[in-house]
């Protein structure tokens, strides 16, 4: 295993944690957006202060995968940044709104903010998904079927998790049954959307599925499942949490060793050795730094429902 | 697959306008915790309320100047591939090395934010100080590494080139940079002086308002305490700036003083005062050394003029702040106490903006000095523009939002400010 393909899973691996933490983030915003009945308020409070201590923490993974891409992959960062210009431009556009929205309506700013937080965080995950669709297909088409499909499920899977998530996170009955609730229809969109992508999806995407990853997916998926409906609520967060990250792997294979299709792969895009050399350890340091301080903040924040 | 005249300079006026934005957000990012973390330690030494309070304000502020810094900084880590794909390209071996440092940085920063703002009855009192430390430390760290991306970007070391073509590539050499130490030094130092200036001048109002309230006074001396030792050692170390812009960027020296003809005893000019031989001796150390003109570059590969208007105004503020330090340290230690006479206040509320304009005139002076060059020497801004167009919607849309959130942040930032101003106890 060269450098370059070491370097290129670990922004695979950034990718998945990034899909599983911050996409749960966007996630609870989808719920915002769909807060209703006698406890909407309550439901949008309980989002709010989910997100607080850790949305930043956990959108810096998007910046890890970015800084790795232009560092190790510059071909493919600029790749990506010519072919991608709409759908990133309208992505970063909705990263911007829900984060600074977020921030205000914490701070006592008008309801308008809570408005544009819950639309842009329900439109990122979209876009971000339609610029993964688009560097799996060999036309880099990023509209038609298949990528609205992925956009879609981007959505879903942020939606998923965050209710999971959720039920972990209040002590409140009738708020978890709330989430509960929630948690199982997006379970069955998701299903449903995985369908529609791999029906929509271009010649041989569906033959380069790895057989094992996608067994162990429909496993986890079943077995969250059953772990929502069972009210083993913290099981059920770490068994949605693995299912997103298989899915992202899973894609991953497919993709593997291609950066974007047609013709940029990992060792076509890679940047000089001196470069690959430089960046492992420091992401190694970088790891040892980061991840036990994001265990710490995960465990003083979400270690107990509140 | 040249971009058109026009679209590239759309594309130099979306990344000029983002960084200008950003900067503003990320320097208070960078500074407010220094503050918001030595008012916690005085009220967990002395008990007094006041720094209670500052601590809990200045974290807000921290939270609310670090959200919009990260979110608009992450908008540039994309928009140098959706606008100047070729710069990534090709600088992209040199500085994702600095660059993956700055997000470790940044990493820390997050998470101890998040642990530090929700962390005050979780985390034992020593804990969550360090969370804070950390968080400042972190801050600190991140603008040092991302202006060793930007020291490359006017000095760039660390490979040969053969025929324009870039070979040899040591990434390590690359972080070398004579740039490197005084634009790390000269931007941290504006970032706490901006900072630590506008904090002062709205205590500084709030005892105009509320003579010898003790909130104001506590937070006015340790806005002091940040910012009269930046502002004094700015100048200087914009003295060790200009003699390495003398060295390696010849033509960036003489838009910034708009030297037309070259000449031996070069004069400088503080606004519309000429100091004769100034700008030799400033740059060379030598009273009478020559100086080379606009005259000698190619009209094409001049700066715009605008580069000389940055530098006067901020030399002019930069002078103004150091010698309002001087006075405040002079009265502060005659006195023995922090001056509040209302002519003092008046002054440092009237300065309290000097400090972010001039970070922006600065800012402008080394980005719009560089061109015509994205990479100094090695690749020209219009060549690493994107062929993708019409850049104007995205221009337009990203204009429209930051002006909105401009605007949303500076009423957060009245509302607070008049709260402060308004409810402080004597």
């Amino acid at each position: 295993m060269s450098a370059a393909d070491l370097l290129a899973g670990a922004m695979l691996a950034g990718l998945a944690i990034y899909a599983v933490t911050g996409g749960a983030d966007f996630g609870g915003g989808v719920w915002d957006l769909l807060a209703r009945g006698p406890r909407a308020e309550e439901q949008r409070r309980l989002i709010a202060r989910a997100l607080a201590p850790v949305w930043e923490a956990n959108h810096v993974w998007l910046v890890f995968v970015v800084v790795v891409l232009f560092s190790a992959f510059p071909p493919a960062f600029a790749a990506l940044g010519i072919r991608f210009h709409a759908p990133l431009t309208a992505a970063l556009v909705g990263i911007v709104l829900r984060g600074s929205a977020f921030m205000f309506r914490s701070y006592g700013g008008a309801p308008a903010w809570g408005r544009l937080f819950a639309v842009a965080s329900a439109a990122t995950p979209f876009f971000l998904g339609l610029v993964l669709a688009g560097i799996t297909v060999e036309s880099g088409a990023w509209l038609g079927v298949f990528p609205l499909a992925v956009g879609a499920l981007a959505v879903a899977l942020g939606a998923y998790l965050a209710a999971v998530y959720l039920t972990a996170e209040t002590g409140d009955p009738a708020l978890r049954a709330d989430f509960r609730r929630r948690a199982a229809a997006a379970w069955l969109a998701l299903a449903a959307l995985a369908a529609l992508a791999l029906i929509a999806a271009p010649d041989g995407f569906v033959r380069r599925l790895h057989p094992a990853i996608v067994a162990l997916t429909a496993l986890l998926a079943a077995a969250a499942l059953i772990a929502l409906i069972r009210g083993r609520y913290q099981a059920a967060r770490a068994l949605a949490a693995a299912q997103g990250a298989a899915i992202v792997a899973g894609w991953g294979a497919i993709q593997y060793p291609t950066l974007i299709a047609p013709d940029l792969t990992i060792a076509r895009a890679a940047a000089p050795d001196p470069t690959l050399r430089l960046l492992l350890p420091a992401i190694a340091i970088g790891g040892a730094i980061v991840l036990p301080s994001l265990y710490w903040l995960m465990r003083v924040f979400k270690s107990r429902p509140e | 697959m040249a971009a058109a005249p026009h679209e590239v300079l759309f594309a130099r006026g979306q990344m000029a306008y983002s960084l200008g934005f950003h900067i503003v957000f990320a320097a208070i990012g960078i500074a407010m915790p220094l503050l918001m973390v030595g008012a916690e330690i005085l009220w967990r030494r002395s008990h007094r309320p006041e720094y209670l309070e500052l601590a809990r304000r200045w974290a807000k502020g921290t939270a609310i100047f670090f959200a919009i810094g990260a979110v608009s900084g992450t908008v540039l880590s994309f928009e140098l591939g959706l606008l100047f794909p070729r710069f990534m390209e090709l600088a992209g071996p040199f500085v994702g090395m600095p660059f993956s440092l700055e997000g470790i940085a940044f990493f820390t920063e997050a998470i101890f934010l998040g642990l530090y703002l929700y962390g005050w009855d979780r985390l034992a009192p020593r804990l969550h100080i360090a969370c804070g430390a950390v968080v400042a430390l972190s801050g600190a760290l991140s603008a040092v590494f991302v202006t060793l991306v930007n020291a490359w970007m006017n000095a760039p070391r660390g490979f040969t080139l053969e025929n324009g073509q870039i070979r040899g590539v040591d990434p390590a050499l690359a972080l070398g940079s004579p740039f490197a130490l005084h634009e790390i030094a000269h931007g941290l130092l504006a970032a706490y002086m901006a900072t630590a200036m506008a904090v002062a001048a709205i205590h500084a109002f709030g005892l105009l308002r509320k003579p010898g309230a003790a909130l104001h006074a506590a937070a006015l001396r340790l806005a002091l305490a940040v910012a009269i030792p930046c502002a004094l050692a700015q100048p200087l170390v914009g003295h060790a700036a200009g003699h390495a812009v003398a060295e390696h960027q010849p033509l960036k020296l003489a838009a910034m003083e708009g030297l037309e003809h070259t000449q031996a005893g070069a004069p400088a000019h503080l606004g519309p005062v000429p100091v004769p031989h100034g700008l030799s001796l400033l740059a060379y150390g030598d009273p009478d050394a020559v100086v080379r003109g606009l005259e000698e570059f190619p009209a094409a590969d001049r700066p715009h003029p605008v580069v000389h208007l940055g530098f006067q105004v901020m030399v002019l503020l930069g002078t103004g702040a150091a010698l309002w330090a001087s006075l405040t340290l002079l009265l502060w230690l005659r006195r023995r106490r922090l001056p509040q006479d209302r002519r003092w206040l008046w002054l440092t509320v009237a300065l309290g903006p000097a400090g972010v304009i001039a970070m922006e005139a600065g800012w402008i002076v080394t980005e719009v000095g560089r061109q015509p060059w994205a990479i100094y020497g090695v690749l020209r801004t219009a060549d690493a523009a994107t062929p993708v167009g019409p850049l104007w919607v995205s221009f337009t849309l990203f204009a429209i939002i930051y002006v909105g959130l401009a605007a949303a942040a500076a009423l957060v930032l009245r509302r607070e400010v008049k709260k402060t101003t308004a409810e402080a106890s004597a």
